[in-house]
């Protein structure tokens, strides 16, 4: 009987393993690339973390508070927090990415400024606190409030945009693993941000590469501040769950 | 030099260094932030975005040079290099990147291989 229960698991185990096909973007690329993001010391996204590391023990704002005042040492505090982002914030009554979360900090606690979305300090508070996930598994929060975002997402991942008349899908879900020009199509899992991308010589945040592809498909871009990208972040996270956090990795 | 493109903010990671060994060669790793900017580039409004680079780069273990290298526009942002050290004893270790607009950043680590 045990042993019946042991072969039955075994199977679950096979099949959910041979249908799960998801490959993250690092299993797209070069072994010399792929170093580059596993290797920390050559890793140039951790000049980044570096900074981060220094601004969450800096005060930000009149209130004259640190991150680290309320949230003690990141490694331990932050550790599993990214994986859990976009979430639902009470306070504003809607859902907010990392990058809003740490502004919501900053608004609520610090009286500072928000920052925007790819200034650098905010990027790397985000690649910092983001590093302490790393190699956990994706964890969407089970908050059915979040649900009609992640609805609104997956609308947006499967409709045609832009003179190209491209979706999301049509690449990355049916054309994954073939060549568009030089580069191989990835999956789409945003599984690493904010990443450094090579195009960008620099860390760019998870909006700023979806803003690539959109203006790619040659259509105009949601203003920075709409509902459009989170509610693509939301169901990207979604569709990636349970795949491990990279951030912060290194893009082509 | 003007004043128009200021030196950028550096900074630095330095790896390998804890894992020297007393008169054996070890691998000194270094990145510095920078975004070797190649002078070949247009802004939004068409103007050449000048030529910011570093030139240079030098280590010296106890003002003695044991590696350098000169760095051109080819180059990407965030250089990487990496090198071969092989020290007897505890030193000091220099490590200084010049460049463009009077650019210069240094750091000194103390070493002691085991």
């Amino acid at each position: 009987m045990k042993r019946a229960t042991g072969i039955a698991l075994l199977l679950v185990a096979v099949s959910a393993q041979a249908e799960d096909n998801r490959r993250s973007g690092l299993q797209f690329m070069s072994p010399a690339l792929q170093a580059l993001q596993r290797d920390d010391a050559q890793n140039p996204a951790m000049l980044a973390v570096q900074d981060g590391e220094q601004l969450w023990s800096t005060a930000a704002g009149s209130s004259g508070k640190r991150c680290a005042d309320c949230h003690g040492e990141a490694p331990r505090s932050m550790a599993g927090v990214a994986a859990r982002y976009p979430a639902w914030d009470a306070a504003i009554g809607g859902a907010l990415n990392l990058s809003g979360r740490i502004n919501a900090c900053r608004v609520r606690h610090q009286q500072a400024n928000a920052l925007p979305g790819e200034h650098a300090d905010l990027l790397a508070l985000a690649a910092y606190v983001g590093l302490q996930s790393r190699g956990q598994p994706l964890r969407p929060p089970d908050d059915p409030r979040l649900d009609p975002l992640r609805q609104q997402g997956q609308v947006l991942w499967s409709r045609r945009l832009g003179q190209l008349n491209l979706a999301c899908l049509h690449c990355h879900d049916q054309r994954a693993g073939l060549r568009l020009g030089g580069a191989t199509i990835p999956q789409g899992h945003a599984t690493g941000y904010p990443a450094y991308r090579l195009e960008w010589q620099g860390l760019g945040s998870l909006q700023r590469r979806l803003r690539g592809c959109v203006t790619g498909v040659r259509a105009e871009p949601w203003a920075p501040d709409a509902p459009e990208w989170l509610a693509l972040e939301a169901w990207l996270a979604q569709r990636a769950a349970g795949m491990a956090v990279e951030t912060p990795a290194v893009r082509p | 030099m003007a004043d128009a493109t200021p030196a950028p903010r550096a900074r630095s990671l330095i790896h390998g260094l804890d894992a020297l060994r007393r008169g054996q060669p070890g691998e000194v790793r270094v990145t510095l932030g920078h975004p070797m900017e190649n002078g070949l580039r247009h802004d939004g409004y068409g103007n050449v975005v000048p030529r910011s680079i570093v030139t240079r780069f030098e280590c010296r273990l106890d003002d003695q040079l044991v590696f350098a290298a000169d760095l051109y526009t080819a180059v990407a942002a965030n250089p990487y290099l990496a090198f071969w050290l092989k020290a007897d004893g505890p030193g000091t270790l220099r490590f200084d990147w010049t460049g463009d607009w009077g650019f210069s950043h240094r750091e000194t680590r103390q070493i002691n291989p085991a």
